[in-house]
């Protein structure tokens, strides 16, 4: 301990103190909190593997005989309906994105851009308050309220855009579902589902636009849309992007909404007006697991295992795009 | 190319706060004009109502005519981004947009007035835009890189050489040189002298210096005190401004009694 003593009274200390041991307290913390993230994922990881090896390793006979569920007989090994369900469950997300990507990139720029002020954080406000709904909810109203009016649609849909694989009708009866409980319902409510979690991260980006460059387009000439293209959107990219895979990660695992409104079915089928054709991961987990025996659970895990790595591959590949122009990011 | 701007008893507002007052005055063609003035006296403000680049703020709004060559700039008729597409300007702090290359940079504006412009055209006037901004040498074997990689006088020197890209017949410039160092600045005074020849220049600058190398015109700018609104004290050559100024304020400021 250095002490100097100054003119007898007061005395300057140029040790380590209080303030320093707090500095080391803090950053510990911050250290502390950001290995956790890793030992959680490591320890999920762990607990995959270690639960659905059982399931992964035995012999596929076996396996049919000890699960009600899995019939390798009629091509239904644990493989193969793992890879129906994610089939369905690619298919069912990617349909809630592709609706509700522009949808929300538009919601984002009105309120960022084009709404007035007071309106704008009204809407922003309520917009918030459609991801605070449970996803339970979210299942009854598209059950009870959202499949008899989109019904009549999907008959038009089926009538009249048949010839398209997508909205193809049953070959039997010529018709699509009568009951509406298709793949094209569950994305429809996935969809608005994820609309407040891509629009409100990418309404953040958008308004952190530097006015620099918005004013650098504008002064040239260009219209708001113009400048929009020129300067909000190369900014906000990378911003939508990772919005974009938050609510992919969301569409992926979301089982309540989807297991309340999908009438279900394993096939590679692409009809998605078609019900009793597509099951997801997290919806199929949710329905056997209640029944299901010890090595049942075990192939359940495996199928969480599935999941788990898809949505790892996802995230890879949006790390993947943000990086791939960070050049010419501007963060420079 | 090149006109001159008359502008006819001009008051700006942001809301209800007037912000400048009653401004008149005449800018020649072909020749280099400067708004001086200390901060806050509505030089800048001024400045970009000359491309109604004043109005993307919400609430801005003038009262006054602007004309260019005649032709009121707010008739109700004229729309906002074609005088844009006529008035280039030059932002304080260097701003080329990060996510587009050198050359894509420069073109950006060509894009907007003229979506098709063939590879050979458009090679050309990259290289065209950039020797008139002094910064072909410099640049012409990293074309593709992004804007952002240039040092900050090289980037201002690009964003003149994209506003020069669309042939304003304007160009203004806010404090182009305020966030530059002494060589770069230079080197855009000396840009500002080349680019006389073809384009009306209009400058505002903090440097009463940089206003007396460049300018034929200076006007001088001044504000009563906070809260009030700004005023054209006087203008005239440059010469006599910073020699025999008539008014009291300006000879103060000019000698750096206050500002």
């Amino acid at each position: 301990m250095t002490v100097t003593e100054k003119s007898g009274a007061e005395k300057v200390e140029l040790t380590a103190h209080r303030r320093s041991v707090a500095n080391g307290v803090f950053t510990g913390a911050s250290a502390a909190a950001a290995s956790l993230i890793l030992v959680v994922l490591a320890a999920v990881a762990a607990f995959l593997l270690t639960e659905a090896w059982p399931a992964l390793t035995m012999d596929a006979a076996e396996l049919g005989d000890r699960i009600s569920w899995i019939k390798p007989e009629d091509g239904q090994s644990l493989i193969q309906v793992t890879g129906y369900l994610v089939f369905g469950t690619v298919l069912i997300a990617t349909m809630a994105l592709l609706i509700a990507t522009p949808l929300s990139i538009g919601i984002a720029l009105f309120i960022s851009h084009y709404a007035p002020r007071r309106l704008a954080s009204g809407l922003g406000y309520i917009i918030d308050l459609l991801a605070a709904i449970p996803s339970v909810v979210y299942g009854l109203w598209g059950s009870i309220v959202l499949i008899p009016v989109l019904q009549p649609f999907y008959d038009f849909l089926g009538t009249y855009l048949g010839w398209f694989p997508l909205f193809a009708t049953d070959p039997t009866t010529g018709t699509v579902s009568a009951t509406g409980r298709v793949a094209l319902s569950a994305s429809l409510v996935l969809a608005i589902m994820v609309i407040p979690i891509i629009s409100s991260v990418s309404r953040e980006v958008f308004l952190q636009t530097p006015k620099l460059h918005e004013e650098a387009a504008l002064a040239m000439g260009a219209t708001r849309w113009e400048m929009i293209r020129m300067a909000v959107f190369p900014f906000g990219r990378s911003g939508v992007i990772g919005a974009t895979m938050l609510g992919l990660g969301r569409a992926l695992g979301e089982t309540m909404a989807v297991y309340m409104i999908l009438s279900v079915g394993l096939s590679y089928s692409w009809n998605v007006l078609l019900s009793g054709k597509h099951n997801t991961i997290a919806s199929y987990i949710a329905g056997q697991f209640p029944e299901a025996n010890a090595i049942g659970v075990s192939a359940l895990i495996a199928m969480g295992l599935a999941l788990f790595i898809i949505t790892l591959l996802v995230n890879m590949a949006a790390r993947w795009i943000v990086s791939r122009r960070s050049e010419f990011s501007g963060a420079n | 190319m090149s006109k001159r701007i008359d502008v006819n008893n001009l008051n700006v507002f942001y809301g209800s706060f007037l912000a400048v007052e009653d401004v008149s005055l005449s800018i020649e063609a072909k020749s280099v004009t400067a708004f001086i003035g200390p901060s806050g006296c509505g030089k800048s403000t001024f400045l970009r109502t000359l491309n109604r680049m004043h109005e993307v703020i919400p609430g801005a709004r003038v009262e006054g005519e602007v004309l260019m060559d005649g032709l009121n700039l707010y008739d109700p008729q004229i729309d906002p981004v074609a005088v844009r597409r006529h008035v280039g300007m030059v932002f304080q702090r260097p701003n080329p947009f990060p996510t587009m290359s050198i050359a894509e940079n420069v073109l950006a504006g060509v894009k907007l007035n003229n979506k098709r412009i063939s590879k050979g055209d458009a090679e050309e006037l990259v290289e065209s835009s950039l020797r008139g901004a002094n910064l072909w040498e410099e640049v012409k074997d990293r074309l593709d890189k992004p804007g952002s990689s240039l040092s900050g006088g090289q980037q201002q020197r690009l964003c003149i050489a994209r506003a020069i890209a669309i042939k304003p017949d304007v160009l203004l410039m806010d404090e182009p040189c305020s966030a530059l160092d002494p060589i770069s600045t230079l080197a855009i005074e000396d840009l500002i002298q080349e680019l006389k020849s073809e384009y009306t220049i209009v400058i505002v600058t903090h440097n009463m210096q940089q206003a007396a190398r460049v300018s034929e015109k200076t006007a001088f700018f001044n504000i009563a005190g906070t809260g009030k609104p700004g005023k054209l004290i006087e203008m005239d050559d440059t010469t006599t401004i910073f020699s025999a100024p008539a008014e009291k304020a300006t000879e103060d400021y000019i000698s750096g009694r206050f500002g």
